[in-house]
């Protein structure tokens, strides 16, 4: 589950996906965001080594304009 | 047109580990476009903004974000935890927001506007599950500057957990209606800053929520607050960047009206004119 929605992540040869692959999938690589893993955030330079596994649930986030 | 800052012969507001020249906190939301909030923010002269965090668009990456319209140099960007209900919510927004900033590296990644409501039409604070939040963040390692109600005793038990502000609202968001109890802004400034009470003067009160016009404003800083924060009575009014411009100004008048020893209030009349060497006829002489 990602931000809500049901979504199928492709996965490396190895049938794996990280969450460094995730943002690169969604052509956010660079993007002041931040990810949440099941509840938990995940530190940006644990992205590449955090693996993501069916039924997991992602939050990514970012800043928008509030008071 | 320059600060008149200089001349008035005032200490910086002293927020955690920043020292801030504005004591105006403005929030980046509903304004009607981009632009007009940049240049609100620019002529409010406030150093410190609010953000939100939410979800990120998946779909339509070409819309327009926020952090392009915000020169990240130049303000320090507090992220606060709006439409949480819950401590556990509020907790995990107030880390993420943490977690962007310090990819940022601005100097806003320890804080935390912290809010954390009990009703959705309201938006009033739920006291519990905001001092449990605060507690666990402070233990984080987070600057809570904490929105709270005006009760006074809450505001002593947010202090005691920790937080680096206690920010008590004038009345509920968006409504415009002011600083509604002025005795419990008052009473919550005595008992966290007078030393008779076992206050520390130097501790930051932040009146936020319910701004709607400048004397709002003028009137929070006249009672003693320390500062600040608001965001719908600039965003939503007719002229965000006039209003925006009247703030900067009600602020800066409050804090000078206060530091000057107002004086009392009287029944009866004192004539400014000497009653001597009067040519006229006195009633009752």
């Amino acid at each position: 589950m990602l931000n809500g929605e049901m979504q199928e992540i492709p996965t490396n040869a190895e049938g794996r996906a990280t969450v460094a692959d995730l943002i690169a999938h969604l052509d956010m690589v660079g993007k002041p965001l931040a990810v949440e893993l099941n509840k938990e955030v995940v530190r940006f330079r644990n992205h590449p080594t955090t693996e993501l596994n069916e039924g997991d649930v992602v939050e990514v986030v970012s800043l928008v304009g509030g008071g | 047109m320059t600060t008149t800052q200089d001349s008035v012969n005032d200490n910086a507001l002293v927020l955690g580990d920043k020292t801030l020249d504005s004591r105006l906190i403005v929030g980046t939301g509903k304004y009607a476009d981009y632009e007009t909030m940049q240049k609100a923010l620019d002529v409010s002269g406030a150093q410190v903004i609010t953000v939100a965090v939410r979800r990120e668009r998946l779909i339509d990456a070409e819309g327009r974000s926020l952090l392009d319209y915000i020169d990240t140099d130049r303000y320090t960007i507090l992220p606060n935890t709006a439409g949480c209900f819950t401590a556990d919510d509020a907790i995990r927004v107030a880390q993420l927001g943490r977690e962007i900033l310090d990819q940022m590296d601005n100097p806003g990644k320890n804080w935390v506007k912290l809010e954390v409501l009990g009703d959705k039409k309201t938006l009033l604070p739920d006291p519990v599950g905001t001092l449990e939040a605060c507690k666990t963040l402070v233990d984080d390692g987070f600057d809570v500057l904490c929105y709270t109600s005006d009760d006074p005793i809450m505001a002593q038990r947010i202090r005691d957990a920790g937080a680096t502000s206690v920010m008590p609202a004038g009345s509920p968001i968006g409504s415009g209606q002011g600083v509604l109890n002025q005795n419990n802004i008052r009473l919550i400034l005595e008992l966290l800053k007078d030393p008779e009470h076992g206050g520390n003067p130097d501790y930051p009160v932040i009146v936020d929520a319910g701004v709607g016009t400048a004397s709002d404003v003028t009137i929070a800083m006249e009672l003693g607050a320390d500062g600040v924060l608001l965001n719908t009575g600039i965003a939503h009014a007719k002229d965000a960047v006039r209003m925006a411009e009247a703030m900067k100004h009600a602020l800066l008048a409050g804090r000078l009206a206060y530091q000057s020893g107002r004086i009392g209030k009287r029944l009866y009349a004192t004539a400014s004119s000497p009653w001597s060497g009067v040519i006229s006829y006195i009633p009752g002489e």
